[in-house]
């Protein structure tokens, strides 16, 4: 496994943007507490950035220093007793601002409620490479506990030096610092007060052990949630500033077409409204949107369109244009597949195909931008706020100093919002206009204009002994990527390898990555093969499992669903599934109802135990896992994006069919905390395994093999 | 050409100047700064812009401004009464049934529409009604757990 890991880990998931450098920090320590007023400051920074001598316990006095540049998170407790939190994070949904302000508070010893946290903010944040791979609770939690905790001996040493006592007797609770001998005691506040002092220490290890936990763990409602139901929360697409004009973008044809004649006359001479032409962007900006849309119409553009691949030849494409995958980074070996499969009593060939996807949060991207004295300054919805930051800093030939990007929680994402493009949309036209501007994308944009999730091809040769044990396992995923491509159970002779094809769409990251398919195809076919070994599905991935922590998943599954089941109906069927990715580990349990007659098929109920070592918030982590389920239904069951000649076909919500309601079953999330273990990020993994979970259903249903995603986006009819 | 017209929204009344056929929503969020009414799709199709409009539960996106004329709209930020949260409100932040929350709005604005023509509706008139509501992030079991909980303390409080 280790070697496996060593080999594959360096090259960044092809579909996750990649990271960009460390940058420099600009706000020096005396700015820091200018803008925040005095108080105690806690800094984490990159353990290799510290010099040699200076050791977490350090208390070092930091006068007239700059902030080092590898600063990731800090903390700060002010004269009133807020503590403020600062990581460059971004609140989507997946509930970071409760479960990291019970980390602090926890740590810290303050009531929940006297926790804020400042997000995603270029000029008031430490740089972050951005919100995903589901590495804000593994990095950020354990962050936050390393500075509450320095924060909490900096303010004991400020109460003993006060009092003149050694710290050592000195106690922490209820965000004051007690002595037990005298009974005197101070707040955190008046300990603060007047003081401007700060300390760095390296990012390590979480020094109080989940058992001992007092808030985090426990399942306390998302933070704001009263500005939430109350229509309050201001998203990006909210925001108004003064003077704001209102922009829409010019869109091509389809993708790749070239501009062949243009004419803005009418447009131009309507009032009030701008019309931007630079390169291939042409844009307006109007007082109102109403007003931005008829001066769009108005503009007469013909386009040269070029022929492109179409879905309905994707996948042959996809096998044909696979780069010679002669790297090695790609590939992994061991044993003799020859050996293995002439060791085998069956064989199984099989091929998997996965479409295309859109993320469709219900917030479509969105930004405002605002030029001050050469200055720009973007709200937008991005995962990626510093990478948004650099490429406008770029793409206006501007230092990245001049920019600043704010990230206001966010409706949604699910790894579709990396990119920059409604921030850099906003800036040209803000620009333009000398007024801010902005910018929010209609649905048939975010459908047509953002960037999908990969489709791929996959295909599995594998063996298995007469009495179920795995020989050999060759799997070759082309274009959809390497998250989860490696095999969890037990094969001596395997063969595994991504092949690299040039991109058709415009494709990124996607909620698991390319787990979800690598699990599809994996998880059916040990389906097939549990089958042709004729042993119970549960029984055939047991004997070939030894990782415990994956056994322990499935095990929990099969328990809650009552696994194996019979059947009792006709068209009913079971089917389950297994995996782990990303430090955390999932086993689905699915059960559905298949009528023949009309080809409904229904998901009647799920069953899904999740692992992610020590739960931070239960509440929240239930929310993230059933959310999964029902969200990974729809690229399991109907999900896909179709298109021809750079046209995208379906690009509304009544013709690109997500889960609503009525899709939704009964469904009950199986929370394995292990307080044991580092908590893992929860935000991808319980989505990989709904797919095969519900395609082995419903070959246990109908004695059909559905190899293909979306596996019955038109029913499941009797031939 | 802009038109003028009276509307009325949480009880209050409006003069506003739009050409008659622009969609209610964009009045709401643009000239009103009733920014809790959601853009998702302008198609009618994804219920986060639902309001209500004489106390029926419709698409903001799909209502030209004319149409709202005469008749009472409330939005979500009209549900609230002297800081007290409806009890479909305070039903949602307790079932914590919601994530990203950009469909909040629509759903909750759906849900008070039912409650009202409904006071206890079966799982299943629940489901019917909000099938036009989309959620993307899967909060939907925690939804229907929300109305329902509502239902329930709306009746309890004989509204």
């Amino acid at each position: 496994m280790s070697t496996m890991k060593e080999r594959f880990a360096p090259e960044p998931e092809r579909y996750e943007f990649s990271a960009a450098p460390m940058h420099q920090f600009e706000l020096a320590r005396r700015d820091f507490f200018k803008v925040l007023g005095a108080g105690i400051a806690v800094f984490v920074v990159a353990k290799e950035a510290l010099p040699a001598q200076e050791t977490a316990a350090g208390s070092r006095s930091f006068h007239n220093e700059e902030l080092p540049k590898e600063i990731t998170s800090w903390l700060h407790v002010g004269e009133d007793g807020v503590v403020t939190g600062f990581t460059g994070k971004a609140e989507m949904g997946q509930n970071i601002r409760t479960s990291i302000s019970q980390t602090i508070a926890d740590e810290l010893r303050v009531p929940f409620e006297s926790v804020r946290l400042v997000l995603a903010d270029t000029t008031l944040t430490p740089f972050d490479a951005g919100t995903f791979g589901s590495r804000t609770t593994p990095t950020m939690t354990p962050q936050f506990r390393r500075v509450a905790e320095a924060a909490r001996n900096l303010l004991i040493g400020v109460a003993a030096k006060e009092w003149n006592v050694a710290p050592e007797g000195l106690v922490a609770a209820d965000a004051k610092v007690t002595d037990p001998t005298s009974k005197r005691s101070l707040s955190y506040a008046e300990l603060a007060r007047g003081k401007t002092l700060a300390q760095n220490l390296p990012a390590e290890d979480p020094i109080t052990p989940a058992s001992e936990w007092k808030i985090a763990g426990k399942p306390l409602p998302k933070v704001d949630g009263r500005a939430f139901v109350t229509g309050r929360h201001q998203y990006t697409s909210d925001i108004r500033l003064d003077g704001m004009l209102y922009g829409k973008v010019l869109r091509p044809p389809s993708f790749g077409a070239t501009l062949t004649s243009y004419d803005d006359t009418a447009a131009k001479a309507m009032t009030g409204v701008t019309v931007v032409r630079d390169g291939d962007f042409i844009a307006v900006a109007a007082p109102s949107a109403h007003e931005a849309q008829k001066a769009l119409d108005a503009i007469h553009t013909q386009w040269k369109e070029v022929p492109q691949v179409p879905s309905k030849e994707i996948f042959s494409h996809l096998k044909k244009n696979a780069e010679p995958s002669s790297n090695e980074r790609f590939r992994r070996q061991k044993g003799s597949l020859e050996e293995g499969l002439a060791a085998a009593a069956h064989r199984i060939d099989a091929t998997y195909n996965v479409a295309y996807i859109a993320h469709a949060p219900l917030e479509p991207r969105a930004a405002v931008a605002q030029w001050t004295d050469g200055k720009l300054a973007v709200w937008t919805g991005t995962q990626r706020p510093f990478a948004n930051r650099d490429e406008l800093a770029s793409v206006f030939h501007i230092p990245e100093s001049n920019v600043r990007v704010i990230v206001p929680d966010t409706g949604a994402a699910y790894g579709g919002k990396h990119t920059s493009d409604a921030a850099i949309e906003a800036a040209r036209l803000a620009r333009a206009t000398g007024k801010p501007v902005k910018v929010v994308w209609t649905r048939e944009e975010e459908f047509t204009w953002a960037y999908f999730r990969p489709a791929g091809v996959i295909e599995v040769s594998s063996g298995v002994t007469g009495d179920g044990k795995l020989t050999a396992w060759e799997f070759h995923n082309y274009h959809s990527g390497m998250s989860g491509i490696e095999t969890p159970y037990d094969v001596a002779n395997q063969l595994t390898q991504y092949h690299q094809v040039p991109l058709v769409l415009r494709s990124g990251s996607y909620r698991g990555l390319a787990a979800t398919a690598n699990h599809f195809a994996r998880e059916t076919h040990m389906d097939a093969l549990a089958r042709v070994a004729k042993m119970d599905s549960l029984e055939f991935r047991l004997k070939n499992l030894s990782d415990v922590r994956m056994r322990a998943v499935l095990e929990a599954a099969a328990k809650s669903c009552g696994w194996p089941r019979k059947k009792t109906q006709e068209g009913q069927g079971f089917g389950l599934a297994c995996g782990a990715e990303k430090g955390s580990y999932v086993a689905t349990c699915a059960e559905v109802a298949v009528d023949r007659a009309s080809g409904s098929v229904r998901v009647v109920r799920v069953v899904e135990a999740f692992e992610c070592g020590a739960i931070v918030n239960p509440d929240g982590l239930r929310n993230q896992v059933v959310g999964a389920i029902i969200q990974g239904l729809g690229g399991a069951l109907f999900e896909a994006v179709e298109f021809e000649n750079g046209h995208i076909k379906n690009p509304h919500f009544s013709a690109y069919r997500v889960p609503r309601f009525r899709d939704v079953p009964e469904i009950e999330a199986v929370l394995l905390d292990r307080k044991d273990l580092p908590s893992a990020g929860a935000g991808e993994t319980p989505i990989m395994t709904i797919a095969p979970a519900v395609g082995n259903a419903l070959f246990d249903a109908t004695g059909i093999r559905l190899n293909n995603l979306p596996l019955v986006p038109n029913g499941l009819r009797a031939a | 050409m802009a038109k003028a017209m009276e509307i009325e929204v949480n009880g209050k009344h409006y003069a506003v100047s739009y050409p008659a056929d622009t969609p209610l929503l964009d009045v709401l969020r643009d000239e009103l700064s009733l920014t809790g009414t959601k853009y998702g799709c302008g198609e009618g199709q994804c219920g986060a812009c639902t309001v209500l409009i004489g106390g029926a539960p419709k698409r903001s996106c799909q209502i030209p401004v004319s149409a709202a004329v005469a008749k009472p709209v409330t939005t979500i930020e009209g549900l609230e009464k002297e800081a007290k949260l409806h009890p479909v409100q305070q039903a949602f932040l307790d079932a914590g049934a919601f994530q990203c929350a950009f469909c909040t709005s629509g759903m909750l604005m759906s849900s008070v529409g039912l409650l009202q023509k409904n006071a206890n509706p079966k799982r299943e008139e629940i489901v019917q009604s909000l099938q036009g509501n989309i959620c993307r992030c899967g909060t939907h079991p925690r939804i229907i757990e929300a109305v329902q909980h509502a239902a329930k303390m709306m009746q309890e409080r004989g509204r």
